[in-house]
């Protein structure tokens, strides 16, 4: 029964790692921009649900009306900004620049919100759940399962059905007849940015009600991220999901064999599908 | 006289750091197809590039309508209604054949242009709609690329080697469909390497050598000794 829960509470937290992970794979996928930064973004979105959350006194959940939107344009301001100057035919000066907004971005969390642990109060519905059998699932991963696989349909449903995904993809294969179109990169980018900060958003509030969190762990979020993306497969947004759960579940399971395997559980399995399928398990058809 | 709808006016353009047009000058009258003729590295391309934006020149060089156009980027300069079916097709390979049409109208320009118009005019492409573009064969694949083009509902259409690499049966059928494309009022700029083709659509003919015009003339008197000439610098 044990490792039935394992199985079960793993894929719950693999939703959360999927929302992790739809962010970079949208930047990546639209502009190619290998986003060092965003798992401190994830970091400073679960500050912002703080701030919010303290200063106006509303559940942190609530506080997703207002964080979602700020993370949004930050992320437009971002690309239009700074990161759209450092893309061409050179992938590193956009490697090079999110590692130093990583950086900066770490120092300013520690210098307003301290290095002390922080977590959002989500209330009485932190400890409720649902009693199926022998399992005990609680609310709050339901819930958050629930928004991931909802935000993910949702990307999935603008990216091939909406005028703005056509955009997107269009920019994504060539860009300069994307321009020829009437399609401003420089735009269509920002766009896709402020929708990346935006499920990033969603993502670093989740976290921030998941465990406590302080301005170092971006980083870690940044890797299983990363991960999840792989292991789906890169341009495959539903494979994105898929690379969640599945390290979800082998982090979950590594830690009911030992509580200290969890994370490298979690490395293994992801080092072993890069071995046995280096484009991951469901690579984009072309 | 009517004023014309492009005018370009001593045009130096560079492509990366060579500069492959030496002070051209040419004009488009409303309602005009102008071809424009020349041999392999003579600025054909270049010209294109210039006009639809892909180039940023000097703002002057390139006026449509009376403003000055030349430093525009390329989707500004579409947004004003200049539509470029680049040479080589150059589809977007993720977009099926219809979302290729579509995002060439997804500026929403009024005029007579639309899917139901592009799929009358080549039928083959309704029957295929949904097929990623990169299925279709090179002739299916030019008349989506002149598709894209039409549905952004251009004033000036600029075709840039539209027979490069297709069977003759296939460039037939395109060059049939032209007359019905340019005969609304619109104007158009021909890029053509069969100098034969290139005059029978044309009203007027320019032959760009080493980037300099070598040749103008009315497409209907220019004779062939005039463009051997012009093409060759003889």
């Amino acid at each position: 029964m044990d490792w039935i829960n394992a199985i079960v509470q793993g894929t719950l937290l693999g939703g959360l790692y999927a929302l992790f992970a739809a962010g970079l794979s949208l930047i990546f996928g639209v502009m190619r921009l290998v986003n060092i930064a965003h798992g401190d973004l994830i970091v400073l979105a679960a500050y912002l649900g703080l701030s919010v959350s303290t200063g106006l006194g509303i559940h942190p959940l609530m506080a997703l009306a207002l964080v979602v939107p700020i993370m949004a344009a930050i992320g437009y301001v971002l690309q239009r900004g700074i990161l759209n100057r450092t893309l061409g035919d050179d992938l590193l000066p956009p490697l090079l620049v999110t590692f130093g907004l990583s950086v900066i971005l770490q120092n300013a969390l520690l210098e307003i919100y301290s290095a002390d642990p922080q977590k959002l109060q989500a209330g009485a519905i932190e400890t409720a759940s649902l009693q199926l059998g022998p399992l005990a699932l609680g609310y709050l991963p339901l819930l958050m399962f629930v928004c991931s696989v909802a935000i993910i349909a949702g990307l999935q449903w603008m990216f091939y059905h909406t005028a703005l995904g056509r955009a997107f993809r269009a920019t994504s294969d060539r860009q300069d007849v994307a321009q020829l179109m009437g399609l401003n990169r420089a735009h269509v980018f920002g766009l896709a940015m402020a929708l990346a900060l935006a499920v990033t958003a969603v993502a670093g509030v989740f976290l921030g009600i998941r465990t406590s969190f302080d301005p170092s762990i971006g980083g870690g979020r940044l890797i299983f991220g990363f991960e999840a993306v792989i292991i789906g497969g890169l341009g495959n947004i539903w494979g994105t999901l898929a690379g969640g759960v599945v390290l979800g579940i082998s982090q979950s399971i590594g830690a009911e064999i030992n509580p200290g395997w969890q994370v490298l559980a979690g490395h293994v399995v992801f080092l072993a599908i890069i071995a046995l399928r280096p484009r991951g398990l469901f690579p984009r058809m072309d | 006289m009517p004023d014309p709808i492009l005018e370009i006016t001593a045009l130096d353009a560079y492509y990366a750091d060579f500069q492959a047009l030496y002070d051209l000058s040419m004009h488009v009258m409303p309602g005009e197809v102008v071809a424009i003729i020349g041999a392999n590295g003579a600025g054909k391309t270049t010209l294109m590039r210039s006009v639809s934006g892909l180039i940023r020149n000097a703002p002057e060089a390139i006026r449509y309508r009376g403003e000055a156009i030349g430093a525009l980027r390329a989707d500004q300069v579409a947004a004003r209604g200049i539509a470029l079916v680049p040479e080589g097709r150059l589809l977007f390979p993720s977009l099926s054949v219809e979302e290729n049409l579509l995002i060439g109208g997804q500026m929403h320009r009024p005029g007579p242009w639309s899917l139901e118009r592009i799929y009358a005019l080549f039928p083959i492409l309704q029957e295929r709609r949904h097929v990623p573009s990169t299925a279709l064969s090179g002739g299916q694949q030019q008349m989506v690329a002149i598709g894209r083009a039409l549905m952004a509902n251009p004033d000036l259409l600029l075709l840039d080697e539209i027979s490069l690499g297709l069977a003759p049966v296939i460039i037939k059928t395109i060059y049939e469909a032209l007359p019905g494309i340019v005969g609304q009022g619109m104007a158009a700029v021909i890029v053509e390497q069969d100098i034969a083709k290139a005059l029978s659509v044309s009203t007027r003919v320019y032959c760009l050598q080493e980037g300099r015009t070598a040749l103008e003339g009315r497409s209907d008197v220019v004779t062939r000794e005039a463009i051997a000439a012009a093409y060759f610098g003889m």
